[in-house]
């Protein structure tokens, strides 16, 4: 999976190394703003409070 | 690539992903939501601030004095409506947090609320028990420091009407379950209550919900809005006008 994705990426190996990095950026980026709070929403609420919730 | 080493990426995959989850959670949006919560703090408790002055007009404010038995605003509030700011200096700067009606998420979760108000307790200033919740981790952490408050630590309360000044007394460790904590009195429901308390209930340990803990303090003081912060204060809350 990860063999075959290094072996897409163009350049030699620094460039590569770069390439990968700004994916990484990205993928985290797209988590943060988009996906974790989407997940979020749909997880168990952390609770605080006492009483019966 | 064999089925075994495209599972072992997989599986390093989503525990990376899950890790990532809980850092997100834990510091990146609960850093985000407290500072977005304490600046929506600050910006109603200069919004009050200022229609006080815009209601006396030029009439010179009340000279330091006894200001009498604290005001006790309407206990009747839409849930969810902000009627009030925490500020608790030992919380540490742009700790400040609006303090609205309700419990549920909608209010501990909100970007610009935090801190919930038991429906049914006391009121700010009111004979009685005004107990709050907050999160302890994440989403903005409105008690995330509450095991440091030492003993006389002051508790502020801001509302429309004026400043309540109260001290930090004691901690107890409870079970979830322990509504009792909430009472006028606290454990002791059938009791007719004669101090004005602050009871502050969130999560404990950190980053678990095993556990409550909950810190008790007693009313000092109260001044009206018009007489300004309390000393202590004076100089943080003049940084929170823009």
């Amino acid at each position: 999976m990860y063999g075959a994705l290094w072996r897409v990426l163009p350049g030699p190996v620094w460039l590569r190394i770069i390439l990968v990095l700004i994916l990484a950026a990205a993928v985290v980026f797209a988590l943060f703003t988009w996906v974790f709070p989407l997940v979020d929403a749909y997880l168990n609420p952390i609770d605080v409070t006492v009483g019966d919730q | 690539m064999s089925i075994v080493g495209i599972l072992g990426e997989l599986l390093l995959t989503a525990g990376a992903l899950i890790l990532l989850f809980l850092g997100w959670q834990l510091w990146w949006n609960d850093a985000i939501m407290a500072g977005q919560q304490s600046s929506a703090a600050s910006d109603l408790s200069s919004e009050w601030i200022e229609a006080d002055r815009a209601a006396r007009g030029s009439e010179a404010p009340p000279e330091p004095a006894d200001y009498g038995d604290p005001v006790v605003g309407p206990a009747e509030r839409a849930s969810g409506e902000a009627f009030a700011i925490m500020y608790v200096p030992r919380f540490g700067e742009d700790s400040q947090r609006r303090v609205a009606e309700g419990i549920g998420l909608d209010v501990l979760n909100s970007n610009y609320l935090g801190v919930g108000h038991y429906p049914g307790t006391q009121m700010p200033g009111e004979v009685g028990n005004f107990a709050i919740a907050s999160h302890r981790s994440a989403y903005g952490g409105g008690m995330h420091e509450v095991d440091q408050l030492q003993l006389g630590d002051a508790i502020y309360i801001q509302t429309q009407d004026g400043w309540y000044t109260y001290r930090f007394r004691d901690f107890e460790y409870v079970a979830p379950e322990a509504v009792d904590v909430l009472s006028p009195v606290p454990h002791r429901p059938e009791l007719q209550p004669t101090d004005r308390i602050i009871t502050l209930t969130t999560c404990n340990p950190l980053y678990s919900t095993d556990e409550r803990i909950i810190a008790y303090g007693v009313l000092e003081s109260w001044q009206p809005i018009s007489a300004g912060p309390p000393a202590e204060i004076a100089s943080i809350v003049a940084t929170w006008e823009s």
